[in-house]
């Protein structure tokens, strides 16, 4: 039995350290409907005295944070797509096709999954240089394309596919690219929607490498929009509450309702590291 | 039946990850070898090759060493902290008395699935000395108010609160999954041999958890050692560099003032610490699980 | 045979309906070129309200704006320097032109300013227009001039026994120290952000010696000049003048200003508009402007201002010159004038009736006869922030129980320090300048 312990104890604890997490995030949407300058006053308001929404209509009509929010759902959507492209055949053909070489190149992807993304940023800003992708959007989605812990994930939850099933439809003569498609595909969607969120929330938090390739400011990402907004508006609190709420609460919501494939691809891939 | 065609479904990620990212990692040792800056941008002519200068000179500059101490005290403080924490959280929300549970865990991992450049906006705000709502609280208990982010003594402390409040849902999960994996049978021998609740998580969890531990700690020494979107919304590497860190050092002297020779040498300079920091956490914790 | 045949003139058709359809697509609106424009902090939201009338004097010339904040445009300038992604005119800080003219990133306008009715270089302020020149070829037109000087509170200086403000560094110290008695601890004489380099740089350029030595090789910041201007930055902060503070932390110092939060700041003409929005009409009084106190006397203040450059990258620069052109029109220049308070760099502007009967621009037409520009190399940026660095790093160190033989120690040590950093950060240019014209040459480019 697990010890026992007062349930008032824990729960009120727990309620405490919850309130801790959200309070952040509730007065994030709270600021961000408050008139300009509300909020910079002590002791700070909790709540507004009147709904305005003076800053949002700031941000989408002088600042253009509706065309940030595009391109970040643009290039969140296509990020997507290329992870679920490169990332499933490979995670499966590690886990399931025997091939010479295949081991070896596991270890050396292993050991890829070591080496920070920033040693490379460097020479891949000035290869897209050479081609002319700087500034561009396919610059910011080509170096993400394929990642190995997207491969890993695919992986691991491949490896536990029965063989037999695999093997039935090969005696049948089915090739490869026929068994992937029409029987493996339809057991890995669950990992499949994990990768997809996965992909998707890497890409739209993503601020390093964007900050480093765009340079417009029409083709910028949310998180980019909300660096540029926070050195120049350092006062108007209201303001970057408003670019705060804009970036994080869509994708909180769509992420929080699939919350049980993104937590099984993080256990997945920490269990059996 | 041997099943063919293994390579073609691996080429397209492996070519992408060869060109995307080896490449440039090999690229990027090279570049660090040489005097490449902005005017070798200008005309390729002005490349020098200089051995192993720019790490002497990175070694000789206190900045780097500063932002070395900063970046270590981060992990230092900061990892145990956030794993404590997230510890903590995960044995609460595995109590049996718990009500509510699916709730209780959307709000603690809520903070992990927001973007960085957001929430640390967010934070900046609550960090403020006059209108902030932390010296808010703080006056309640008659603690004179603090410039979290104004005073060099402070700004880390202030990085550590934001990434625990950030990061600690993540781990939490994680520990979950590993007590739930801990089979019940264990506890109730410890009790029958007499030990009390917290004899029990010393002999019989710690242990059982040892290997979730060692990822944790692993995985967030290595997230930590990455610290940069919260210098450079918050304080831009300030008050008086306090909050520069090597990553953000070295994105000032790369894709600020273009030394991208020298700040290649930084690149790997901190993946070397890193591995080094990974590899010698490996060991210990071998070391330790055969004691 | 004749299937061969049949699929290359297949192949040829559609070569050729390709090629049609691409030159099409390439082509887009013949019509209309754009012209990509950057522009920095108030001028930037300013200058595109200027845009439609240029537009309709140029039917076919659309302009693109893009307004940059100033805490990133250098950034954003070298990012896209490297990138290969310039626009076509852009606002240049005159301190970066020489660091981006350097660096081959911008087309010389001899030609087209010999050949402008518009463009008359002996009209403008001769300290500003030698900030386009690099090696006598001009690089960049002046847009707006610019320079700090102070700003403070005349009623507070009153109180404290002073009725005019102080021309001089002894009377600004003790104007300072006597409003500081006045105000109390809370309360401060002058806001010196510890993450601005201007302040310093400021009182460095009132000395005789000059910022860097040999031609921009070495750094110069042991002299003698240098030094006292850094004891008596120090000062104010060893007095308690000044408080330990960032510009992020006082982000509104008009506002701060009229709460007495401080009576002298160092800031722009663009203060003047902000003052006059920020403010209410009853306020207005508390306020005004007056020349920089020297060591010894009136001082010198940093050429300050910017440019408009065409990069030699551009794929319109023909637009462009005709974009450069307009904005350089005297009336157009008024009409800039009255948007955003920023001075007009030509001497014949400054007759305008505007100017005349505006009370608190004459400070800075007496300050822009005495201003100096910085060095001109492209490591200068980053040599100034060196020198904030350490200055801030000072800043911190001193206090009231700080003896002027502490202060000398800590001056000496910060001297050196820069001095060494600078050095080091020059080292390209020197072997460029070298490798360019052996020993004996000094006037090479490098």
């Amino acid at each position: 039995m697990k010890p026992r312990v007062e349930p008032w104890v824990v729960n009120a604890a727990l309620i405490i350290i919850a309130l801790a997490a959200i309070f952040p995030l509730a007065w994030m949407i709270s600021v961000s409907v408050m008139a300009p300058g509300e909020a910079s006053t002590a002791p700070p308001p909790l709540l507004p005295q009147a709904i305005n929404f003076a800053s949002y209509h700031e941000l989408f009509s002088r600042g253009h944070i509706g065309r940030n929010l595009l391109n970040s759902i643009g290039l969140a959507l296509a990020a997507t797509v290329l992870s679920l492209a490169f990332n499933v055949t490979a995670g499966y053909a590690f886990a399931k096709l025997r091939f010479p070489g295949r081991d070896l190149a596991w270890k050396l992807m292993l050991g890829v999954m070591l080496v920070p993304a920033q040693v490379a940023m460097i020479p891949l800003f000035l290869m897209l240089k050479q081609v002319g992708l700087v500034n561009s959007y396919a610059g910011v989605l080509i170096p993400g394309m394929a990642n190995v812990f997207g491969i890993f994930l695919v992986r691991q939850y491949a490896l536990s596919i029965p063989d037999e099933m695999l093997e039935a439809a090969r005696i049948d003569g089915a090739g490869e690219w026929r068994i992937f498609w029409s029987i493996v595909l339809p057991v890995l969607r669950p990992i499949l929607v994990t990768l997809a969120i996965f992909a998707f929330l890497g890409s739209w938090n993503d601020f390093l490498w964007p900050l480093i390739v765009l340079a417009d400011d029409s083709r910028q990402t949310l998180p980019v929009a909300i660096a540029a907004l926070s050195r120049e508006h350092a006062g108007d609190n209201e303001l970057m509450m408003a670019g705060a709420v804009i970036t994080i609460l869509p994708v909180l919501a769509v992420v929080l309702a699939l919350q049980r494939y993104y937590i099984q691809g993080l256990l997945s891939g920490s269990v059996k590291g | 039946m041997k099943p063919r065609g293994g390579w073609s479904f691996v080429s397209p990620a492996l070519i992408a990850i060869g060109v995307f990212f080896v490449l440039p990692v090999v690229a990027a040792l090279a570049l660090s070898f040489t005097d490449f800056d902005i005017y070798g941008v200008a005309d390729r002519h002005n490349v020098r090759f200089i051995g192993f200068d720019n790490y002497r000179r990175l070694v000789a500059t206190p900045l780097f060493w500063s932002a070395l101490r900063n970046t270590a005290f981060f992990v230092i403080v900061g990892a145990p902290l956030s794993i404590a924490v997230s510890l903590g959280t995960a044995l609460l929300i595995n109590a049996r008395v718990v009500r509510a549970r699916g709730a209780f865990r959307t709000a603690l991992f809520a903070p992990v699935v927001t973007t960085v450049v957001a929430v640390a906006v967010i934070w900046r705000y609550i960090f403020h000395d006059r209108y902030g709502f932390l010296n808010y609280v703080l006056g309640w208990f008659h603690i004179d108010a603090i410039d979290w982010l104004g005073d060099p003594h402070w700004s880390m402390p202030a990085m550590i609160v934001f990434a625990v409040w950030k990061n600690f849902g993540y781990n939490m999960i994680i520990f979950v999954a590993g007590l739930q994996s801990i089979p019940g049978d264990q506890y109730e021998a410890a009790r029958i041999d007499g030990a009390g609740r917290v004899a029990q998580f010393r002999f019989v969890t710690l242990p059982a958890l040892a290997p979730t531990m060692l990822l944790v700690t692993i995985l967030t020494m290595v997230g930590y050692f990455q610290l940069f979107a919260e210098p450079y919304v918050m304080t831009r590497g300030g008050p008086a560099q306090s909050t520069t860190s090597v990553l953000y050092f070295m994105f000032e002297e790369g894709f600020k003032w273009w030394n991208l020779g020298y700040a290649s040498a930084v690149a790997f300079v901190l993946f070397a610490i890193m591995l080094g920091g990974t590899m010698l956490q490996l060991a210990v914790a071998r070391r330790w699980s055969r004691s | 045979m004749t299937h061969a045949a049949g699929s290359a003139r297949t192949t040829w058709h559609a070569a050729t309906a390709l090629a049609v359809l691409v030159t099409l697509g390439a082509c887009g609106d013949p019509e209309v070129t754009t012209v990509r424009l950057w522009a920095m902090g108030r001028e930037g939201e300013v200058v595109a309200q200027l845009m439609p009338a240029f537009e309709r004097a140029h039917p076919g010339i659309h302009v693109d704006v893009q307004q940059l904040p100033w805490t990133s445009a250098h950034e954003k300038l070298l990012t896209a320097f490297v990138g290969d992604a310039t626009p076509d005119v852009a606002q240049l800080g005159n301190t970066w032109l020489p660091e981006l003219a350097a660096l081959d990133a911008l087309a010389p306008l001899d030609a087209q300013i010999a050949a402008s009715p518009v463009v008359r270089p002996p009209d403008y302020f001769p300290g500003i227009w030698e900030t386009n020149l690099l090696d006598g070829v001009a690089y960049g037109v002046s847009w707006y001039v610019d320079t700090r000087l102070i700003f403070y509170r005349r009623d507070l200086l009153a109180a404290a026994g002073f009725a005019k403000p102080p021309v001089s560094w002894t009377e600004w110290l003790a104007a300072m120290r006597a409003i500081k008695a006045q105000v109390g601890p809370e309360r401060f004489a002058i806001l010196l952000p510890l993450d601005e380099f201007e302040q310093l740089l400021s009182f460095a350029l009132q000395q005789d010696d000059p910022l860097l030595r040999d031609h921009g090789r070495y750094g110069n910041f042991e002299s003698a000049g240098f030094r006292r201007a850094l004891t008596f930055y120090l000062q104010c902060f060893i007095d308690q003048l000044a408080p330990l503070s960032t510009q992020i932390q006082v982000p509104n110092p008009w506002d701060e200003l009229a709460r007495g939060y401080f009576s002298f700041f160092l800031h722009g003409p663009w203060s003047i508009g902000e003052f006059k929005r920020r403010l209410p009409a009853s306020q207005q009084d508390l306020w005004a402007t007056a020349p920089l106190p020297g060591p010894t006397g009136p001082g010198a203040a940093l050429a300050g201002g910017a440019s408009l450059v065409v990069f030699r990258r551009s794929a319109h620069p023909r637009e462009a010159w005709q974009l450069i052109e307009y904005l350089s029109q005297p009336d157009v220049q008024r009409t800039f004038y009255d948007l955003t308070g920023n001075l007009p760099p030509r001497r014949t502007s400054w007759d305008d009736p505007r100017f005349v009967a505006e009370p608190h621009t004459p400070a800075f037409r007496d300050q822009l006869e005495r201003v100096k520009r910085t060095p001109p190399v492209p490591e200068w940026e980053r040599i100034a922030t060196e020198m904030r660095v350490i200055s801030e790093r000072a800043a911190r160190r001193v206090s009231p129980a700080t003896t002027p033989g502490e202060l000398a120690a800590i001056v000496d040590a910060a001297a050196v320090e820069l001095d060494a950093h600078a050095d080091q950060m020059l080292a390209k240019r020197r072997w460029l300048l070298d490798r360019a014209a052996p020993a004996g040459d000094r006037s090479a480019r490098p």
